[in-house]
């Protein structure tokens, strides 16, 4: 990385200090690299939870209302989903990416598309699991009213998505930190490429391993800054919505 | 037996013969019509049809326990209907039952037509207001009972206007005093313009003044031709609502009968102990 040899000198540098003073250098000259790197890792990020929310979501509130054999043993595999581990989800998108694999001859592996894929495979279950949790108590509260007005567990599952909408902020809120902090999915499907598919923690990783402690830390503080951010603007959303709906 | 029919008082052996028929069996509690609504045949469907109300042997067991026994009656159409005792009696049990939303264990419960469920509401002791503002509650039955959006935004108005609750329509609902949402409930269920409106206790947590409140918006709707089905433990609040009483105890459903007999001296010994106030169970 260009990075690095311009804001760090050789050798360690025990100093957290330093470490600051290189991320402000990063954001104050707009390094483009860094700058590259910072947009891929939001852009991936982003739309990987915009992608598993689409399927997560649903499925919880789903989950939340339906009942039927086995919906506990579905309710224990889907916890246990939250678990797993990102270089496994990685691992899994390869295997169907990879040229032997079902999906190769999309030519999707070692592409920002992969990256996406693989991360929303690993949200989705977060989110399916933690807005099953939190729309099941809203369910208890309105599951005579809906069926008085004659409304099937089908139809209950946009009214509770939508009433139940500021504490789904906070789940989405869970699986964005989740996909933005990965490292394991993002390398085995993206392959660290400079310029194409390297993201923030990919580039923490090589940095690290090649020695550069400042600038992978600067990078890390510039990462859970913008993780920080995100969460500031969410809140702040969700805050004044909140004060107009009640 | 065709939709639009009124049941005429047969014995069990006639009601099983017609639960044989095509579209018979619809007509019980037992075999609910679980598919939602669709199109706008639920809103004002008619003006008559679905009373009166038939329930034969109505039992309800909750595990070991035998909340209703053999409970029968009928109801007409006419004044509103009271549901009293003691609690415990199964009066909550029974209007859930009523509305579909329990099953019985058995016994029936025959509507005049099979559209039944469509025009009926219920109001719940502790109304069930949505996350929305309160035009957005009010309005939302009517959408999903297929109204256009801005068609369910007029008779929401309307109806909110008639318990005194315009001038609210955009702050959030659950932000209402308890008294002022019972009367958003009230506008919902009215909205509806069901022919059977159930109510739960609906003053149980009011102040006196929300109490009265609500109870003048009930008569109103009553006046306008609904049916008003009933539960209270409030005695002052049946005897200023009720056309009939309907004395449920233990479980079992000791009398029926008009309001006035009833105040004046109820047939059974049970009865005149609660109106003494000795029956608490």
């Amino acid at each position: 990385m260009t990075a690095s040899d311009t804001n760090c000198q050789s050798g360690r540098v025990q100093d957290l200090a330093s470490a600051f003073a290189t991320a402000l250098g990063l954001v104050a000259t707009a390094d483009p690299a860094v700058m590259r790197i910072l947009l891929l890792s939001l852009r991936v990020s982003l739309t990987a939870l915009a992608l598993a929310a689409l399927v997560g979501l649903p499925l919880g509130a789903l989950l939340a209302v339906a009942r039927f054999p086995g919906r506990q043993a579905v309710l224990v595999a889907l916890n246990a989903l939250m678990g797993l581990p990102p270089v496994v989800a990685g691992l899994l998108i390869y295997l169907l990416l990879s040229r032997a694999g079902p999906l190769g001859p999309l030519g999707l592996l070692f592409t920002p598309t992969a990256m996406v894929i693989a991360q929303a495979v690993l949200i989705a279950p977060i989110l399916a699991a933690l807005s099953r949790q939190v729309l099941e108590g809203l369910w208890e509260e309105y599951a005579e009213q809906l069926r008085s007005f004659g409304a099937g567990p089908w139809r209950a599952v946009p009214t509770l998505l939508w009433d139940g909408r500021f504490a789904l902020m906070t789940v989405l809120l869970a699986g964005f930190g989740r996909a933005a902090a990965e490292v394991g999915a993002v390398m085995i499907v993206g392959g660290n490429i400079e310029g194409f598919t390297r993201v923030m923690t990919t580039a923490i990783a090589l940095e690290t391993s090649k020695g550069d402690l400042p600038l992978a830390l600067a990078l890390g503080l510039l990462l859970m800054a913008i993780v920080l951010a995100v969460n500031a603007l969410a809140q702040g959303l969700r805050e004044a919505a909140a004060e107009r709906a009640g | 037996m065709r939709a639009t029919e009124s049941l005429p008082r047969k014995g069990l052996r006639h009601v099983m013969a017609d639960l044989f028929r095509p579209g018979g069996a619809r007509i019980l509690a037992r075999t609910p019509d679980p598919s939602p609504i669709h199109g706008r045949s639920r809103i004002g469907a008619g003006t008559g049809g679905i009373l009166p109300l038939r329930v034969e042997g109505l039992c309800y067991r909750a595990g070991a326990v035998e909340v209703l026994r053999e409970v029968g009656f009928t109801l007409e159409k006419g004044g509103p209907s009271l549901i009293i005792g003691p609690n415990g009696a199964g009066k909550s049990v029974l209007l859930r039952l009523l509305h579909r939303l329990l099953r019985p264990s058995a016994g029936q419960i025959l509507w005049g037509t099979p559209e039944a469920a469509r025009r009926q509401a219920m109001l719940f002791q502790r109304p069930v207001l949505l996350r929305r503002s309160v035009l957005a509650n009010a309005a939302y039955p009517l959408r999903l009972a297929g109204l256009g959006r801005a068609e369910a935004m007029a008779r929401a108005r309307a109806e909110l206007a008639q318990v005194g609750l315009d001038g609210l329509a955009d702050r959030p609902a659950r932000r209402l005093s308890g008294g002022e949402q019972q009367r958003l409930a009230l506008a919902r269920a009215a909205a509806l313009q069901p022919e059977v409106l159930f109510l739960d206790e609906p003053c149980a947590s009011l102040d006196p003044a929300a109490t009265r409140a609500v109870e003048e918006i009930v008569q109103a709707l009553a006046a306008r031709g609904t049916k008003i089905v009933m539960t209270t433990h409030d005695l002052g609040q049946a005897r200023r609502l009720a056309a009939e009483v309907l004395f449920l105890h233990r479980g079992r459903l000791l009398e029926q009968t008009p309001a006035a007999r009833f105040f004046a001296g109820p047939e059974s010994a049970e009865a005149r102990a609660f109106l003494r106030g000795e029956l608490l169970w």
